[in-house]
């Protein structure tokens, strides 16, 4: 067994893909909107009920998802394209920079290893 | 109110086949007749999950040693919990492997000592590398998750390259490149583990060069050398903040090394219910939060990220647990550190322990400077051994 630093499995327990909304749009056309997200084999995407909160818990990491991000990563399932997930959110909140802001925030947890 | 814990530590047993002289395991190890039971843990498990426990991470010790580890797997799986078998890999046969990865084991961390068999062998006071590199093509084709890691010292920090590319040819997602803490066993052995600025300082930008090399590939964790930055860790996350630690025998410690701190008694999962245990229990609220803190901390602008850092460590150098860590820059007793760290030079190799003589491994009598961790016998003769030698204050 090694020292506590070692085995500190929450250095990012609280904070997460910093909150999780992107707000810097532009650059969705990296996204392919036919790509299927699914989170990657190593992470678990589960309902906290003590916190009532969605998590993705990973080997050494625990990610606090916060209501929007929650919403988008429920339904990256390895069945619905992106395209399918914008029209999805698109209809759930017809008032929401949608069309914008889930490529980006899908391809930002892609970058961090979380969907693949 | 006082927020849920994320992580369990649950530290199954203390036996091990390996004898790691940096072990943080306490000198008086618990004995296997003092073990919770399988049903023990299995109400642990439910308890931990009410309470917000995400995470456990099934340790020791060897946790393999228990019989009924799957069992315990499946309890936390049942309860919730995501479970993560930190272990030697000695007995992680491929049958055990899938045994574990039925039951519902998440993610598997192996430990290595160095790079070759010959220093990992010899630092384990155990022939155990070959064993190793089966449990790691174990783990690879059970497809979990699989993190490797290597506590850090003067004796393999050279080692640095080979250790990384160990790593990567056994097929590690994550290798966690722990500087030793000194604690337990380690701060028993600290006068032979502590490594030279030079060497870390090589160590660190060897990192960084594999960091560039492995990127999206295998990711590289530097756990800090604590005693060499002049920033104290935020230990834990703080104190009864976001981990709790089951020991073998029940005894819940905020912190593993917590069982050598003075004037606290700490409950057990065998007389209280966890959640009382976190949330009740003098033991978890004697440094919670920032209330107890004297200066420098007391009116520091860092006193909510480092939490004053670690009180085992201002115990163990201080002899006052309240005290700021000394590994602060800021402390009054950081000139405690300094002393340490400034004299680790290559000559400044210490022999400590009674037993260093049985380090002949494959009939080599070379002695190596280290207490082994092993269970003490409870004769006078081994207790004198640890009160005279222990190289901590």
């Amino acid at each position: 067994m090694t020292g506590p630093a070692a085995t500190d499995p929450l250095k990012a327990a609280a904070g997460g893909p910093d909150g999780v909304c992107a707000r810097d749009t532009g650059v969705a056309g990296l996204v392919d909107p036919g790509w299927r997200p699914v989170p990657a084999s190593s992470i678990l995407l589960r309902h906290d009920a003590v916190r009532d909160a969605d998590l993705l818990v990973m080997p050494e990491r625990v990610v606090v998802l916060n209501g929007e991000a929650a919403h988008v990563v429920r339904l990256c399932d390895g069945s619905r394209t992106v395209t399918q997930i914008v029209g999805e959110l698109s209809a759930a909140f017809p008032d929401a920079p949608v069309a914008d802001d889930v490529p980006e925030f899908l391809r930002r947890v892609r970058e961090e290893g979380w969907l693949r | 109110m006082t927020s849920p814990p994320w992580a369990m530590l649950a530290e199954l047993t203390h036996a091990c086949p390996l004898h790691c002289p940096y072990c943080s395991n306490p000198l008086e190890l618990v004995g296997r007749s003092r073990e919770l039971s399988t049903e023990d843990w299995t109400r642990v498990m439910a308890e931990a999950a009410a309470l917000g426990v995400v995470h456990a991470h099934l340790s020791g010790g060897e946790p393999l040693l228990r019989a009924d580890l799957a069992a315990i797997v499946t309890a936390a799986e049942g309860a919730g919990i995501y479970t993560q078998l930190v272990t030697s890999g000695v007995g992680l046969h491929r049958s055990r492997m899938d045994e574990l990865a039925g039951a519902g084991l998440r993610s598997v961390q192996l430990s290595v000592q160095d790079a070759t068999a010959g220093a990992s062998d010899l630092l384990a006071g155990a022939r155990s590398f070959a064993a190793k590199e089966r449990a790691a093509l174990a783990i690879r084709e059970s497809g979990l998750p699989f993190g490797l890691n290597v506590v850090l010292h003067r004796h393999n920090l050279d080692s640095i390259d080979e250790i990384i590319a160990l790593g990567v040819a056994w097929g590690a997602e994550r290798v966690e490149l722990a500087n030793t803490q000194f604690y337990g066993w380690a701060l028993r052995n600290r006068g032979a583990l502590l490594p030279t600025r030079d060497q870390l300082r090589r160590a660190e930008d060897r990192v960084g060069v594999w960091r560039a090399r492995l990127a999206g590939q295998v990711e590289l964790i530097w756990v800090v050398p604590d005693y060499f930055e002049g920033v104290p860790k935020p230990c834990m996350g703080g104190w009864g903040a976001v981990s709790l630690t089951v020991a073998p025998d029940g005894a819940v410690l905020p912190c593993p090394g917590a069982y050598a701190l003075p004037g606290l008694a700490f409950p057990n999962v065998r007389d209280r219910a966890l959640r009382w245990i976190w949330e009740n229990s003098e033991a978890f609220n004697a440094y919670r939060g920032t209330a107890w803190m004297s200066g420098p901390c007391a009116g520091c602008p860092r006193r909510d990220v480092d939490f004053g850092g670690c009180r085992c460590q201002a115990y163990a150098i201080t002899g006052r647990p309240e005290r700021t860590d000394p590994a602060c820059s800021l402390s009054p007793d950081h000139h405690l550190i300094r002393e340490l760290t400034d004299e680790t030079g290559p000559g400044g190799e210490v022999t400590v322990g009674s037993d260093h003589g049985d380090a002949g491994i494959g009939g080599k009598e070379r002695a190596a400077p280290f207490a082994y961790r092993r269970p003490l016998s409870r004769s006078a003769g081994a207790r004198m051994a640890i009160d005279g030698d222990r190289s901590g204050p």
